[in-house]
């Protein structure tokens, strides 16, 4: 077991602390010191709470020496997407609309945090309410990917990616509305799990898109990820769309890794053309490990996959156009009046703030969305692409028919570099070609570092689907490839990334 | 498949109440045009007689007791508002003057 706090799993750090080695006050500590000595370089964070994430570890240690009966978890340390309504912490969404905002209420994931015992480290940064694949598009700035900082870290959780893999907190909420955890998770070396939709409640999550919309956890390793989802997951009344049922058993899938006689599907649609060489090559390889493993490979075909990406950027700006319509300017977040104007209406006012706090994309996807929902246009873009989405879920649900899990790269590159896509958003929209059919159908996708590119030297993603609330299968499949591929590579992939403290200098 | 016009964007813009400046609207007439082309492909599906699907999960009517609950006290439901006055939120005339 290593020494190093920060570099310890979270699995690790909940034993340390259950044991009384370490108290949470000392772990917190080491977290932010790490945060103060490479968050310059890396910028996961848009705000850091130490004063009240440390009074929470006091808390904890306080209870445990009092022989409370404890969560699991209790003590480790969390950081948190700022899409996420936090009381008492700014929630910005990555937005200048809402800079400053201090919400009210907690989002309820953010109660069972709470209530675990999990202190929050601060709230991390994303594209303007999740609109992005590489954290560009946040109106405070990029983040950094910790393998290489002139690079992307992921988005839209580009934060929650880059604060796990830069060892500044073991675990981080994300959300995923076309890949926004898996693809950071992807580019960065690290994990990151969509659970079924309706499997974490989105009461106090700000809306994207809402039939898509889903948070879950981040870490570095497959256990931990497990351990977080399983913090967060199960019914909420507060939330009309959770599903009333009991959570699959992640944790104990993640601890037992056995594949042996599942079937593993491979989606001809996602492999091949249009991958990176070095991308598809550690896939292949992991594939084979899995059958090392004892799990048989089958080829299933997904042809509604290829008008996926074209239906999501219908379906995503609709929704998203109406979501967005609550920042009026008269309740809360910005007020900006119009230059040059006496008294002004409500409606300039509104213009005006709206012109004044969005971004460039926010401000595309909203105008494309009230484009594709209206009168005359409706049933040519908003319906056919819900009806290309049915067409999607039936084809998974006949793979589903031949394999346990689906498998696939999870985004087609490595990590690109900041600013080579910002000014072409079909570019950008392709990084998310594997990872949005999940979100369209509603299940369950993880993806686990597959290794480095031959090309470049940068870690690419292991994408794992299963069927809705089957989110046991993703835990099997990812821990079985990451016991072998970290045996194989004598130790976790992070160990390779550089060491920030010296590239920061 | 309709090009879009640039008055087809103020219009939109105006729908969306953002008031665009006159180079974001030039930049994105073009932007746009190009990821409608994108998504238009959705009408080459093969989506005839197919039932349109608006959600993941097969939920309906999902419904709470009629009890109440606490919710937000004025001071917190007011505490982030741009101007308050009399317990309220203020907010400018809404109704043209002429």
């Amino acid at each position: 077991m290593t020494t190093d706090l920060t570099r310890a799993t979270a699995a690790e750090l909940a034993d340390l602390l259950g044991a009384g080695t370490v108290s949470s006050r000392e772990v917190t500590q080491a977290l932010l010191d790490r945060t103060a000595a490479v968050d310059g370089a890396v910028h996961s964070y848009l705000h850091v709470d130490g004063e009240g994430a440390l009074a929470q570890a006091g808390e904890v240690d306080r209870r445990r020496a009092a022989g409370e009966s404890l969560h699991r978890m209790a003590g480790v340390p969390v950081a948190v997407k700022d899409v996420l309504a936090t009381s008492g912490l700014p929630t910005t969404c990555g937005s200048r609309i809402l800079d400053g905002w201090v919400p009210p209420y907690d989002a309820t994931l953010v109660t069972r945090l709470r209530e675990a015992g999990m202190p929050i480290l601060g709230k991390t940064n994303m594209d303007e309410f999740a609109m992005g694949s590489s954290t560009e598009h946040s109106a405070f700035g990029p983040s950094h990917n910790p393998w290489d900082l002139d690079r992307i870290p992921g988005g839209s959780g580009g934060g929650s990616s880059s604060v796990v893999a830069s060892f500044q907190a073991p675990l981080a909420i994300g959300t995923d509305t076309g890949g926004s955890i898996r693809q950071p998770a992807a580019v960065t070396g690290t994990v990151g799990a969509k659970p079924t939709y309706g499997g974490v409640s989105r009461y106090g999550l700000v809306a994207l898109a809402s039939s898509l919309d889903q948070a879950g956890p981040c870490s570095r390793t497959v256990l931990d990820s497990a351990l977080l989802h399983a913090v967060i997951a199960g019914h909420d009344p507060m939330d009309s769309t959770s599903i009333d049922a009991p959570v699959p058993a992640v944790v104990e899938a993640a601890r037992r890794a056995d594949v042996s006689g599942m079937r593993i599907g491979i989606v001809k649609e996602l492999t091949g053309e249009g991958f990176q060489a070095g991308v598809q090559a550690r896939f292949e390889e992991a594939v084979q490990h899995l059958v090392d493993a004892g799990a048989e490979v089958v080829e299933v075909s997904c042809p509604s996959f290829s008008y996926a990406l074209a239906a999501y950027y219908l379906i995503l700006p609709s929704e998203a156009s109406s979501n967005l319509a609550k920042f009026d300017a008269m309740r809360y977040g910005l007020r900006v009046s119009p230059e040059g104007v006496d008294a002004p209406s409500a409606e300039q006012v509104m213009a005006a703030t709206r012109d004044a706090g969005f971004g460039d994309e926010v401000k595309r996807r909203i105008i494309l969305g009230t484009y594709a929902l209206s009168s005359g246009y409706y049933d040519a873009y908003y319906g056919s692409a819900q009806k290309v989405r049915r067409l999607i879920a039936n084809d998974f649900a006949a793979a589903f028919e031949r394999a346990d899990v689906l498998v696939s790269p999870t985004a087609p590159t490595t990590a690109f570099r900041l600013g080579d896509k910002l000014d072409d958003p079909m570019a950008m929209y392709l990084n998310d070609i594997a990872t949005i059919p999940a979100n369209l159908a509603g299940i369950p996708g993880l993806s686990v570092p597959s290794g480095l590119a031959d090309e470049d030297g940068l870690p690419a993603g292991f994408q794992v689907l299963a069927p809705a609330m089957a989110d046991d299968r993703l835990y099997a499949v990812g821990a079985a490839l990451e016991a072998r591929l970290t045996a194989a590579w004598g130790g976790p992939l992070l160990d390779r990334a550089p060491d920030l403290t010296e590239v920061a200098r | 498949m309709a090009d879009l016009t640039r008055a087809d964007v103020a219009h939109l813009a105006g729908l969306a109440r953002i008031d665009l400046s006159d180079a974001e609207l030039d930049r994105m007439v073009g932007e746009l045009g190009v990821i409608l082309e994108a998504v238009a492909t959705v009408q080459q599906a093969p989506i005839a007689d197919v039932e349109p699907m608006s959600h993941p999960m097969p939920i309906v009517n999902v419904t709470r007791p009629d009890v109440v609950r606490p919710s937000l006290s004025p001071q917190d439901a007011l505490a982030a508002a741009p101007e308050t006055e009399q317990q309220r939120f203020s907010v400018p005339r809404i109704l043209d003057e002429e």
